[in-house]
């Protein structure tokens, strides 16, 4: 799965990529992680606080950083689609 | 309540470290102990009870809230909602292209990011804890004032000529559609369902420890100011060298606020220090919004969807309001 991290590139974005890629990787996801520093497709996201992720296109969540407990239901909720 | 505070810092300089509450190090010391652990425990108290309230507040539900009102009550419900909606100020920017892709004036837009750095509900309530009611009320009304101003005349002026091309396209959006919810973010809004008392405690929990982790340094430091002025600057110089309001030392300590770069919470004990040392009230609030509102990174950050001529024009409006209110309230204060 596609996984895109928008933020303004503040510690608080860098942190969530951080721990999404971590959580990923303990459930041996595949996933393409990239980060987003853009403004302009942040705002095509329709996204106005960060830090927010978005999988395979859609915006599961914005303005906080979830825990990690958080981020593995995000993640197993699109793997089992 | 606070007395004991004030207990715990007799115990712990006077007592436990022997100082004597005759010298000046020892005086400091207590008004930087007091002041600390009085600062540190209403913070906790109150990030948590506002956390609480403000769970299901949003800048998307604001935005959503704000499309389509008319003006003039649009710069009221702007500043007022810059006021009470947190969001970190590398946010500013999406903030700013999301509202004004929906269709929400620029000056509307400003007057919520104008007040937004000025007034925040934990500076309002620590100033309330500290200095009353009178003066809380005051700084809340003019930072309400100055964004309602700013935007309102960014509007009159037609500031939408002055933005970056990025920013015009989202702003030529808005204008072309209707006022809209967006859809791609309606699965996020919760707004939907209430939350119940474990999601907010959780959202209380998370900012408490996100904004204290973040202030608790700036509340040193303001406090440290607040203590040496305290301290070890002769009682009365102030007043006798700033205390008749004189006209110059307003637009001086305007000056003295830019390069300065603090958060509202830090400032509010050097606030404290300033009036209990003499300093007027009106020269002392132009110096704290001064540090707090014109602050370099922030307008830098602003560079990606405004030209400088823009940006120049909102930072001279910034030093002016702040300047001609010091002037206001000195006159008041001091009749």
């Amino acid at each position: 799965m596609k996984i895109e991290i928008l933020g303004s590139g503040c510690k608080k974005c860098t942190n969530l990529a951080a721990s999404v890629e971590q959580v990923a990787n303990r459930l041996s996801l595949n996933i393409e992680l990239e980060k987003v520093t853009d403004m302009a497709t942040i705002v095509d996201y329709g996204v106005m606080s960060t830090p927010a992720i978005v999988i395979n296109g859609t915006v599961v969540s914005s303005g906080s950083v979830p825990s990690d407990t958080e981020i593995e239901q995000l993640l197993t909720q699109v793997r089992n689609g | 309540m606070f007395i004991w505070f004030s207990i715990f810092a007799d115990w712990l300089v006077y007592d436990t470290l022997g100082l004597s509450n005759q010298t000046q190090v020892g005086q400091a010391l207590h008004f930087f102990v007091e002041d600390t652990s009085k600062i540190f425990a209403l913070l906790v108290v109150m990030i948590y009870a506002i956390g609480w309230l403000r769970a299901s507040l949003n800048v998307e539900r604001v935005r959503d809230y704000l499309a389509g009102r008319p003006k003039v009550v649009g710069y009221g419900l702007g500043a007022g909602f810059g006021a009470i909606t947190p969001f970190c100020s590398c946010s500013s920017i999406p903030v700013f292209l999301g509202f004004t892709s929906a269709g929400i004036p620029i000056g509307i837009t400003m007057a919520f990011l104008l007040t937004s750095p000025l007034i925040n509900e934990v500076a309002i309530l620590l100033l309330f804890s500290l200095l009353g009611l009178e003066i809380t009320l005051l700084y809340a009304f003019t930072g309400i004032v100055i964004g309602m101003l700013g935007g309102a005349l960014l509007d009159l002026l037609k500031a939408e000529r002055w933005l970056q091309p990025l920013a015009a396209k989202a702003y030529a959006r808005g204008q072309q559609a209707a006022p809209t919810k967006s859809s791609n973010t309606a699965s996020l809004n919760q707004a939907a369902s209430p939350l119940n008392w474990q999601q907010r405690h959780q959202f209380a929990k998370s900012e408490t420890s996100e904004i204290f982790g973040r202030v608790w340094k700036w509340v040193i430091i303001g406090v440290g100011i607040g203590a040496a002025l305290h301290g070890f600057v002769p009682a009365g110089w102030l007043q006798a060298n700033l205390g008749e309001g004189q006209w110059w030392s307003v637009p001086l300590a305007v000056l003295m606020g830019i390069p300065l770069y603090a958060n509202a919470t830090g400032v509010i004990p050097v606030l404290e220090s300033l009036l209990l040392q003499g300093v007027p009230l009106g020269t002392t609030l132009a110096f704290c919004m001064s540090t707090v509102a014109a602050s370099f990174p922030e307008f830098v950050m602003l560079k990606q969807v405004m030209q400088w001529r823009l940006l120049a024009l909102l930072f001279a409006l910034l030093l002016i309001s702040f300047t001609v209110m010091g002037w206001i309230f000195n006159l008041v204060s001091l009749a």
